[in-house]
């Protein structure tokens, strides 16, 4: 699929913007994604031209980062904490519930493009464990409850 | 009369409904035509009883908490903005609550006090008082501050901050960078998104007394993404920063130069290793650099360059303002100074609590963690994140102590104790420590990227009773290959929570005890 003329120019923008920076890369590609919500494939050759690196190079930096995508993801993205802390307050049940409820594992969105479910590993948040992130917005003492009121709420 | 009131906007607050709470003040004052005047403080780090808000009275701050928000309407009616303590929900004065009494509080000496982004209340409160003495002495002499500070790096590695500090001060280059590495990914810790949300000039200040002292006049905050808060708290500070002459030419109307940025990460765990940090600054993958050379002498694009973690440059100031005596007098043996210990897991009271290094394990489980949330017996605890060993209960009296930890195969790492209670499984945690190594190793070493995998296949071998003694050993065996293979702490420390697990818990893996295992 090729880009959009509207992507095209988004990415150029931003490409042009930090021509002169050093360590352009992971600005740029955060600027990419939060602008279009994920930083496509064929924004590559763009990038390689005005950068003077590989596709090959732009491909192995976006892959490395689990925060960058190369697909749409749904409207609203909840990540599940998994780590230690919130392993001791029961995640493993949330992240159970979570897929039940949303009928998707980890990286897939529903089929009404709703909701993206992610894995995260810490959000700073343990001593409200266990604790899952809406978007930015980070949620502590997390019960099947409150899941059920936040997926409401990103209807 | 206005009546101050104090609602902390800290990320953990909010996610417990602080910001949902300051809402309905704001609309129940306004229809009881109540003149009041709030304060987004930080969190005062009891955070078992956020959304905690305070009332400022002539004896001091009087505290509520947790306030929920169908308790607004009754606090209003309790008076509770009079500093009437009539409330079930009110805790008495902060300043006197046992938590906070308990603890000595250096680094995190503002936080929950000011306003994190209100720069005349952090100049009120001590505030830039370290950068002014820093002025007026030369790098030299800072240096030898921090050094006899006996300040050790507080992300984990515990290398003497001095020390790295003299190194990049001795390599001449025109160009040399401040690097802070707030890339906080361990489980259970939090003590870096506190201060960057709740007290952020104080990370600024250490960052300009850092670039002082080794000549450097630029500095990046490398902050990974899951803190969006903190990011905007951070580019707001360092906004007025600048307009106040704190950073950018001629700081203070001194010769000197440093300005600084927020770099977002993109959530790779490994990018904490500062190497792979420094890799990833420099727009590539975050993989691990050989050393030497040490990044203090050819660090990002080349350049001599301070890593520093956020709580090591957030305790600079304090060590200027104050001096290194002031500092070394706390703390035992070679570990001086304050820790802010993170609690979280599995208890009744998590928080922040800084403490002087030497208080035992026992005492922050139990004096100050309260026992379990369950109600069960703590069974393991987790200290220094996700690659620090598990220690059983014999083991809850070692004192928080760097050598001390060492001597047990443990790690005090950056101070987040995670608890866990009875019903855990440690054969199935010592999986996921392999599991998150695979997920998270940068694969540069093949004991890392690929021992990860084989690691959890032999666990499940154990597990399913398949040749047990043959694959207990080679389990260890595979341990010893990525201590010894691996560049980084990822490979090299991520056997020790899965061996303590073994040692201390082989019944979980039905793994009958043997008399040999200590």
């Amino acid at each position: 699929m090729e880009l959009s003329e509207l992507q095209k120019v988004t990415v150029e923008k931003h490409v042009n913007h930090f021509l002169e920076k050093p360590g352009a890369l992971l600005p740029l590609m955060h600027a990419i994604q939060d602008e279009l919500g994920y930083v496509p494939e064929e924004s590559y050759p763009i990038i390689s031209k005005a950068y003077n690196l590989s596709i090959a190079e732009i491909h192995g930096f976006v892959t490395f980062y689990h925060h960058f995508r190369t697909h749409p993801s749904g409207k609203n993205i909840l990540q599940v904490c998994r780590a230690e802390s919130c392993q001791a307050m029961g995640a493993e049940s949330i992240e159970v519930y979570c897929k039940k409820v949303l009928g998707i594992d980890y990286h897939e969105t529903t089929k009404d493009g709703s909701i993206s479910l992610e894995p995260v590993y810490c959000l700073g948040n343990c001593a409200c464990s266990p604790a899952v992130m809406m978007n930015e917005k980070v949620v502590g003492r997390v019960t099947t409850k409150k899941i059920d009121d936040m997926i409401e709420a990103s209807k | 009369m206005k009546h101050k009131i104090y609602i902390p906007i800290d990320s953990t607050a909010v996610s417990l409904g602080a910001n949902d709470v300051f809402g309905a003040i704001v609309s129940e004052a306004k229809e009881r035509k109540i003149d009041i005047h709030i304060v987004r403080n930080g969190s005062r780090g009891l955070f078992w009883l956020e959304p905690l808000i305070e009332v400022e009275t002539t004896k001091g701050r009087l505290a509520f908490g947790p306030v929920n928000l169908d308790d607004v309407k009754k606090l209003f009616d309790d008076e509770f903005y009079l500093g009437s303590d009539s409330s079930k929900l009110c805790l008495g004065l902060t300043d006197e609550l046992s938590w906070l009494k308990n603890q000595e509080r250096l680094t995190f000496a503002r936080v929950g006090i000011t306003d994190p982004v209100d720069i005349d209340d952090y100049e009120e409160h001590h505030g830039f008082n370290g950068l002014k003495n820093a002025l007026k002495q030369d790098a030299q002499s800072i240096v030898k501050t921090m050094t006899d500070s006996g300040l050790r790096g507080r992300g984990g590695a515990a290398f003497p901050t001095g020390i790295k500090w003299q190194t990049v001060l001795d390599t001449p280059s025109d160009t040399k960078y401040i690097v802070c590495n707030a890339d906080e990914g361990d489980s259970g810790t939090y003590s870096d998104r506190m201060i960057m949300e709740n007290d952020p000039y104080v990370l600024i200040e250490g960052m300009i007394i850092a670039g002082l002292a080794v000549g450097a006049d630029y500095g990046y905050i490398y902050l990974r993404s899951e803190y969006p808060d903190a990011q905007k708290t951070l580019n707001k500070a360092i906004q007025t920063a600048k307009e106040k002459g704190y950073l950018g030419k001629n700081i203070l109307g001194s010769n000197h130069n440093f300005d600084l940025e927020v770099t977002k990460a993109a959530g790779a765990y490994i990018c904490g290793e500062e190497t792979s940090l420094l890799e990833s600054l420099e727009g590539k993958r975050g993989l691990v650099r050989y050393k030497p050379p040490l990044p203090a002498i050819e660090g990002l694009y080349g350049q001599p360059t301070v890593v520093n973690n956020v709580i090591t440059l957030a305790t600079v100031p304090i060590i200027l303002d104050k001096g290194a005596d002031f500092y070394a007098n706390y703390g035992m043996g070679r570990s001086k100074g304050t820790l802010p210990i993170q609690l979280a897991g599995n208890l009744k009271k998590t928080g922040l609590i800084e403490k002087a290094f030497g208080i035992s394990l026992k005492e922050l489980l139990y004096d100050f963690g309260g026992g379990s949330f369950s109600g069960k017996p703590i069974k393991a605890v987790q200290v220094g994140g996700p690659l620090g060993a598990f220690l059983p209960e014999h083991q809850f009296d070692t004192p928080l102590d760097y050598e001390k930890f060492s001597e047990i195969n443990a790690v005090v790492g950056h101070g987040g104790i995670v608890a866990f209670d009875d019903t855990t499984d440690m054969s199935k945690m010592a999986r996921y420590s392999f599991e998150f190594c695979a997920i998270e190793s940068c694969g540069k070493c093949t004991p890392c990227r690929i021992g990860s995998t084989r690691g959890m296949e032999v666990i499940d071998k154990i597990k399913a009773g398949i040749d047990q003694d043959k694959n207990e050993e080679l389990l260890r065996d595979l341990g010893d290959t990525m201590v010894n293979g691996s560049l980084c702490a990822m490979g090299g420390m991520t056997p020790s929570p899965v061996i303590s697990a073994l040692n201390f818990f082989p019944q979980d893996f039905g793994i009958e005890k043997k008399d040999a295992v200590a």
